[in-house]
């Protein structure tokens, strides 16, 4: 993974002491609140219901076993014994007080991390393919380019006060797993006549106003990838709506303009660019980026290992069980990548405690090349598992809560934290999520289901990703009173689609068995156990669903 | 109003004009954009120092004729949120290479300076903070990651020794 230089440590640590300054000016009364709050938001700290939370970056989702002991000491030491990983694979900590927050990002920066970007209206964590470097289907590693761009668009000067806040993804795996389609610009890494490129996709949301991603070019040198993001960006700061909140994202953009004009405008502004103005960022900067991310030396696997594997599966149903639901295909022969689920039935979705970060930080240094990374999904995963380690992580992990099978099945939902943390919500969320995952706990059931995903959000803005959930849920107010309405068909990946209402919202106690109708449709609908639920409701559309989920209950 | 200009404070000797307002053939003066780009013929025969004073809409290419016979872009910020200002700077001193004073007016923050400084601004007009506060913003980081306007070699530049 990616080590900070000299150059990288200073920055965070100047960071650091800005940081500590400001808060104390803002103690003394130098600073108004509101000229505040646009600093402490650039540094993660949002004012919540309860208190201040303090969001700090994980780029790209990848940890090391120190980096989350110490997020695990800073949940124990500052927060309530937990933190919360989100669907943008950063981790928030609820509870924290604004006088602490400059000591939690030193000892941040102790392990280089931070919160820098991490809100406010300006480039934010560089996310990307949770299973980066370790899947089969990948093309290359985007980790380093997502580090390029990292420290591009880090205190970037020209774009710290954006229309609004602005996402970028990276894949550069068949399979999307960065849910590209869904971001201000999404970025897929590609080859053409040898030469490394990228595809890039602009004007992708979710919120109120959901939009997929345009296709605004179809290739861009490597070389050159710096320049035209300077280029999209400079586009929106310039011309990004700022007469209203809601209308500021660049989707609200590139619609509209349109996809030509949009794509006109930032195709003139990047030939506009001097020579001076390019980046020029050289050959040897982009190879010492590309040598942090060498893969690690994979160690080999016996036949011993393997036979010890099958036993261990024969003897232990529930480990066979975890193996068949939470393991990745691994490019390398005897690895696979472990999904540690953060959903056991009955927890909030993505909340970890210090002792259960501690136990995944162990399991990485001991059997797993000291490599985690965050999922979008908000689990965690551990990406380079040699199969002869693979039964005593179950067991250490099963030990903490951390064996729940059910990565990508019904019961592995993306659920926002919604009214109980959230000041924007106008609806809980973790209470629906839990109640949805009782009706499906029969872990048989989820499996004969298969992969279906459920996203949650407690309002329109969509932190849970309800627009491109399989089935999405949405609370909304009526009248003062917890409503939900529910999206079929919605997905994240490379054939992403925005979900359709199927009709009016239901009260908080009818979404359990609302859900459990239509995925009981499916199963008598689909033409197999192959038929995945989304490519069943692709092929029937909304109606029999639409029918099952207000069937009187 | 402070202003605080190349790292020290100085007295302002320009003024704004409203587009309403007679312009005389003394004393140092901004004009709108529309209202220099309208009377752009007959102020090329004028013997005072001339600036123009952009809002965020304003299309700083517009500008890019006339810049030999200005001396002062005054980039506005009617809120320090909106961000506009940092690309018309870019604009002018990277694209046009504008070598005149750019001069950020307006709600004018401690802790903004920096991004303005890195954005090609050499002047602060600033009632919410003192000099040694711009000062202090002004070297609060020793690194970027990018270029920018300002002098400042990337860091990729010096791990690279180029």
């Amino acid at each position: 993974m990616y080590r900070y230089d000299e150059f990288d440590a200073r920055i965070v640590a100047d960071r650091v002491a800005q940081f500590r300054g400001q808060v104390a000016r803002r103690v003394a009364g130098d600073i108004l609140e509101d000229e505040f709050k646009p600093l402490r938001l650039q540094n993660g700290v949002y004012l919540q219901l309860h208190a201040y939370m303090l969001r700090v970056a994980i780029p790209y989702g990848q940890l090391s076993g120190r980096q989350l002991r110490r997020l695990a000491e800073v949940a124990r030491d500052y927060d309530r014994g937990y933190g919360h990983f989100t669907t943008r694979q950063n981790i928030q900590y609820n509870w924290v007080a604004l006088k602490d927050i400059p000591d939690v990002l030193e000892k941040l920066a102790e392990v280089e991390m931070h919160a820098i970007q991490t809100s406010g209206n300006c480039i934010r964590n560089v996310t990307s393919d949770h299973f980066a470097g370790a899947a089969q289907d990948e093309l290359m590693d985007p980790r380093p380019w997502c580090e390029i761009i990292r420290q591009w668009s880090t205190f970037h000067p020209e774009f710290a006060f954006l229309p609004r806040k602005f996402k970028i993804a990276v894949t550069a795996a068949a399979h999307d797993r960065a849910a590209i389609a869904v971001h201000d610009i999404g970025l897929r890494i590609v080859q053409r006549d040898g030469a490394t490129g990228f595809v890039v996709y602009v004007g992708g949301g979710q919120g109120r106003t959901p939009h997929l991603a345009a296709l605004v070019k179809d290739f861009v040198p490597e070389t050159e990838i710096l320049d035209y993001l300077e280029a999209v960006m400079r586009v929106y700061n310039l011309h990004g709506r700022r007469d209203n909140k809601y209308k500021a994202r660049i989707k609200i953009l590139v619609n509209e303009l349109g996809e030509t004009e949009f794509t006109r405008q930032v195709d003139a502004e990047f030939a506009a660019q001097r020579g001076s103005e390019k980046i020029n960022l050289p050959q040897a900067e982009i190879e010492r980026v590309h040598a942090y991310f060498a893969p690690p030396d994979f160690t080999a696997t016996t036949a011993a290992d393997l036979e010890a594997f099958e036993s261990a599966k024969r003897e232990h149903p529930a480990f066979a069980e975890w193996t068949e639901v939470n393991l990745h295909p691994h490019k390398a022969a005897g690895h696979a990548s472990v999904t540690v689920s953060l959903k056991p039935v009955g927890v909030a979705a993505g909340d970890a405690t210090t002792a259960q970060m501690q136990v995944v930080a162990d399991l990485a240094e001991r059997y797993a090349y000291d490599d985690i990374r965050v999922s979008h999904a908000q689990n965690l995963v551990l990406p380079h598992v040699p199969v002869a380690h693979l039964f005593a992580m179950w067991q250490a992990l099963d030990a903490a809560g951390l064996a729940t099978a059910n990565e990508s099945l019904i019961t592995d939902m993306i659920v926002c934290p919604g009214l109980d943390y959230c000041n924007l919500a106008n609806a809980r969320s973790i209470p629906v999520g839990i109640a949805v995952q009782k009706v499906f706990e029969e872990i048989k059931y989820q499996r004969e289901i298969g992969k279906l995903h459920i996203n949650i959000s407690g309002c329109i803005n969509a932190c849970g990703h309800h627009h491109v959930g399989h089935i999405g849920i949405l609370g909304v107010d009526r009248k003062g009173e917890e409503f939900y309405q529910i999206s079929l068909g919605g997905r994240a990946d490379e054939k992403a689609a925005i979900g359709d209402i199927a009709g009016p919202a239901v009260s908080a106690d009818e979404v359990p068995g609302a859900v459990k109708r239509v995925v009981d449709a499916y199963l008598g609908l689909r033409t197999g156990p192959d038929e995945k639920f989304i490519d069943t409701f692709t092929r029937l559309g909304m109606e029999p669903f639409k029918e099952a989920l207000y069937a009187a209950g | 109003m402070p202003l605080v200009r190349n790292g020290a404070e100085v007295a302002n000797e320009w003024t704004h004009l409203d587009d309403a307002a007679e312009l005389k053939p003394e004393g140092s003066v901004t004009l709108s954009l529309a209202r220099f780009l309208a009377e752009a013929d007959s102020l090329a025969g004028r013997n005072a120092p001339l600036g123009v004073r952009l809002v965020p809409g304003d299309d700083a290419a517009l500008l890019e004729p006339f810049l030999e016979q200005i001396q002062l872009v005054e980039v506005s910020f009617p809120k320090y949120t909106d961000g506009r200002g940092y690309s018309q700077a870019q604009l002018l001193r990277r694209r046009y290479g504008f070598t005149g004073e750019i001069r950020a007016v307006g709600h004018v923050l401690r802790d903004q300076i920096f991004y303005m400084n890195r954005s090609g601004f050499d002047a602060y007009e600033t009632a919410r903070a003192d000099l040694s506060g711009v000062l202090e913003a002004l070297t609060e980081f020793r690194d970027a990651y990018q270029p920018a306007a300002d002098q400042r070699a990337p860091v990729f530049r010096h791990r690279h020794g180029s």
